[in-house]
């Protein structure tokens, strides 16, 4: 479970990204943060795993306090978090196994991780997890040589070998095509529902947090303005959100993939036959 | 209209100059060309015309002199040469190995301490970088001996403010993403470099490390001039004894080398990228 | 989907190679760079007597550059750094204005065939030899002193910014060299309108460049009696005087960084 209580964060230039944010993450339950460009919603992820450093507050990950841990615990602790990027942020030069397996590179010493000998179960572990996101053929190919989706599957199993008690996922689909990103999403939410797992989506595509969230925060200005389930997300919620901003464009958006969805469901089961 | 008045009347259209800036480009031009006046008669002061003005004939007399090469003297040329080839790969490989923690003190992104290591790394690399291996090659040579030792450690020297200068630009040019990417699952200092800049930076290190062994080739071809060894050891005996027959077939054999050397460079780096 | 029913999956996994994908190759170079790396450094001869003798000369030259003398030499040293300077400036004026018309021969979109061989071979054959060996030919053919230095830097100066100026000019924009010519233009107006506009900049640009290569190569062709600080370089150091090597050493890297800033400051002025 994750607990984040009055986390502020105030950059060194004086711009205010985050103000007196709290919000709990009960197990398996997956969150959509939306928001307007420059709402804080990248920050607030960060802040979590302390890429970023919060000026103020907490954040707890299984009452473990990680806003005030040394640099060497961080690491450990960081370990138990996984990320999940929004341009992939593969090593594009290493392969798609060395990838995966950087997942491990807290948990291994510095030499076996030099040296690209892994114990046993974490390759095994690796080999796994591709074949679950559907890239056991591709292990030794080099991650540049993947298509963006691919990637990004890529991206979740190297998230997914850390073992984390949690995933922190930064526009999964920002750089992808809308048929990808519908399946890139599936894929996230039933990984979460096998493990039982906790994520926090920042995603810009509200209709796609209200079809896969299970939870909806909205933020706005570095605050808190909407907090509850995808289908209490009125369009009054929605402006009080995003301004004056223009629902209908989005939405006529979403019923232009209504066609390639229906072609991805089909997709989705016959990988899941395959499992 | 002449062509002349054309390009004076249009230089300050591409310059954005008022009249007063054409008035000042024009003193700039004037004091130009009174400085080279100026410098000419300086340089010259001590000038002997006499040789001057008999060069074409001391170059009729040299070319007589020098042609044929000596083709005999190549016997002689093979242990030199492969002493080029050495000073110049060990060279490089000596200025790799200083100039790769050097390169990662200096990058911005990678180095531990901003206000005492990261000056201190990029002032040995502009060291290095302004001193011609040729003067390393003098120093050390002084200080050393004449010998190949000299040659390796000059070109090595000379090498690390180039490898290094061009690898700390490549590696703070590395994408920030994917660096950020590692540290978040946990990885050690040491695991986000290996993992996550290595990669990034290999493609260029290698890159720049056969191109700076090709000019390291041409250079070590003359460090012999100052005694430390190689082919140019025996340009210098040649030329010692006025013997320009074997001065010929050495700088014959330097082209070649150089050459050969630049094709093979070509070749891997194009292999490389 | 169950972890019992799923295959076992393999538990080593070893990288693929990326370079050399053959595995001969991989071992033959791998012996190769073993073998010749031996060879190579069976060559070196250290003489350690020598060796310990040159690290106390090491350290009275690390004094002497801690602490120069910069005065009992001080006439030799003003004269050395005088023709540097000057063969730096008259080399780089005379270099550049020989190169503009051999630059405008050498590229290939405006230079009939001819000229193009023509000016290609100068280049070519200046580029391929070393400064100094240029120098060699100067000082057994001018004399010693600063005037074969002048000559070996113009020389140098020719390959390096008539190269650069013909892919300039190669890679300009065609299209305003086309509508020039089409107004029914001269030869001459084509280079001076369409083309002068586009590559003055990048020619001051280089010019300074040189400029600042000129004076370093100025350090060194000395060595061979070509004039200039270099040869007040050898001197001291073969006399073993290591305080007035360092000041001369303190006053070339100075110079040198001086120029690289002011030049960058300069040419960035001018684009």
């Amino acid at each position: 479970m994750l607990s984040v209580e009055k986390l502020t964060k105030v950059y060194r230039t004086g711009d205010k990204a985050l103000t007196d944010v709290s919000f709990e993450v009960p197990k398996g339950q997956v969150v959509g943060l939306i928001g307007p460009s420059g709402a804080g919603k990248s920050t607030l992820i960060r802040c979590v795993n302390r890429l970023v450093e919060p000026t103020e507050g907490t954040v707890r990950l299984n009452d473990l306090d990680v806003t005030r841990l040394r640099s060497g615990e961080l690491r450990r602790a960081r370990r138990r978090i996984g990320m999940i990027f929004q341009e992939y942020a593969l090593v594009e030069r290493l392969t798609v196994m060395e990838n995966v397996l950087s997942g491990r590179l807290g948990y291994v010493p510095f030499w076996r991780s030099f040296t690209r000998r892994f114990p046993g179960e974490d390759i095994a572990k690796a080999f796994r997890l591709l074949d679950r996101v559907g890239l056991s053929a591709h292990a030794d190919k080099r991650a540049d040589a993947l298509s963006g989706g691919q990637r990004q599957r890529v991206g979740i199993a190297r998230a997914l070998e850390q073992d984390p008690e949690l995933l922190l996922i930064d526009e999964p689909t920002a750089s992808l095509d809308p048929k990808t990103s519908r399946q890139i999403m599936r894929l996230i939410v039933e990984i979460c529902r096998e493990r039982g797992l906790p994520a926090i989506i920042n995603i810009h595509d509200v209709v796609l947090a209200q079809q896969f969230a299970d939870r909806i925060i909205g933020l706005q200005a570095g605050r808190v303005v909407f907090d509850g389930g995808p289908a209490m997300l009125t369009e009054e919620a929605l402006t009080r959100i995003y301004g004056e901003e223009d629902w209908t464009a989005m939405q006529q958006s979403a019923a232009e993939d209504e066609a390639a969805e229906a072609e991805e469901r089909a997709e989705a089961k016959k990988m899941m036959r395959a499992l | 209209m002449t062509v002349r008045d054309i390009s004076a009347a249009e230089a300050p259209i591409w310059h954005h100059r008022t009249p007063a800036g054409r008035l000042a480009l024009y003193a700039g031009w004037l004091g130009l060309v009174a400085l080279f006046v100026w410098c000419w008669n300086l340089m010259t002061e001590r000038t002997m015309w006499v040789f001057v003005y008999d060069a074409p004939t001391a170059a009729a007399d040299l070319m007589n002199r020098a042609w044929p090469p000596r083709w005999s003297y190549m016997e002689r040329l093979w242990g030199p040469l492969w002493d080029t080839i050495n000073i110049a790969t060990l060279g490089t490989l000596l200025g790799i190995v200083l100039a790769v923690p050097l390169a990662f003190l200096a990058a911005s992104n990678t180095t531990p301490s901003r206000l005492i290591l990261r000056p201190f790394a990029l002032f040995c690399i502009v060291a290095s970088r302004s001193i011609n291996s040729l003067i390393w090659a003098l120093l050390l040579v002084s200080i050393l001996g004449p010998g190949i030792l000299a040659g390796i450690l000059a070109i090595g020297f000379r090498s690390v403010g180039f490898i290094g200068k061009l690898l700390y630009e490549a590696i703070e040019e590395t994408d920030a993403s994917q660096v950020e990417a590692v540290a978040a699952t946990g990885a050690s200092q040491a695991q986000v470099l290996n993992y996550a800049v290595v990669p990034q930076v290999l493609p260029s290190f290698y890159g720049i490390s056969v191109f700076r062994w090709d000019i390291n080739i041409r250079e070590s071809a003359i460090l012999g001039l100052v005694g430390a060894g190689g082919i140019g050891a025996q340009l210098q005996a040649s030329l010692n004894v006025l013997a320009w027959p074997q001065v010929t077939l050495i700088i014959i054999v330097i082209l070649g080398t150089v050459v050969v050397s630049e094709w093979v460079s070509a070749r891997v780096r194009h292999a490389i990228i | 989907m169950s972890d019992a029913a799923s295959p076992a999956y393999p538990t080593r996994w070893k990288r693929p190679p990326q370079m050399v994908t053959s595995r001969f190759w991989r071992h033959a170079l791998t012996i190769g760079a073993l073998v010749y790396l031996v060879l190579a450094i069976g060559t070196v001869e250290v003489n350690w007597q020598r060796v310990m003798v040159g690290l106390e000369r090491g350290q009275r030259f690390v004094a002497g550059f801690l602490q120069p003398d910069f005065t009992s030499r001080w006439r030799d040293i003003s004269t050395g750094l005088i023709e540097s300077l000057t063969m730096t400036l008259t080399s780089t004026v005379v270099g550049v204005l020989i190169s503009v018309p051999i630059g405008i021969g050498a590229a290939r979109n405006i230079a009939p065939a001819w000229l193009y061989m023509i000016c290609r071979g100068i280049i070519a054959v200046s580029r391929a030899l070393q400064e100094i060996i240029i120098a060699i030919f100067f000082v057994a053919l001018f004399g010693f002193g600063a005037f074969a230095g002048f000559l070996t830097l113009s020389f140098a100066t020719i390959g390096f910014i008539a190269k650069l100026l013909a892919e300039d000019i190669e890679d300009i924009d065609e299209a305003q060299a086309e509508a020039i010519r089409a107004t029914g233009a001269s030869w001459v107006q084509v280079i001076n309108y369409g083309i002068q506009p586009q590559v003055m900049p990048r020619l001051i640009g280089l010019s300074l460049y040189r400029l600042d290569i000129n004076f370093r190569e100025s350090a060194v062709i000395g060595i061979v009696g070509a004039g200039g600080i270099g040869a007040t370089l050898n001197t001291s150091l073969s006399r073993y005087e290591y305080d007035s090597a360092g000041a001369i050493l303190i006053i070339i890297i100075a110079i040198v960084m001086l120029s690289e800033y002011s030049s960058g400051y300069l040419r960035r002025w001018v684009q």
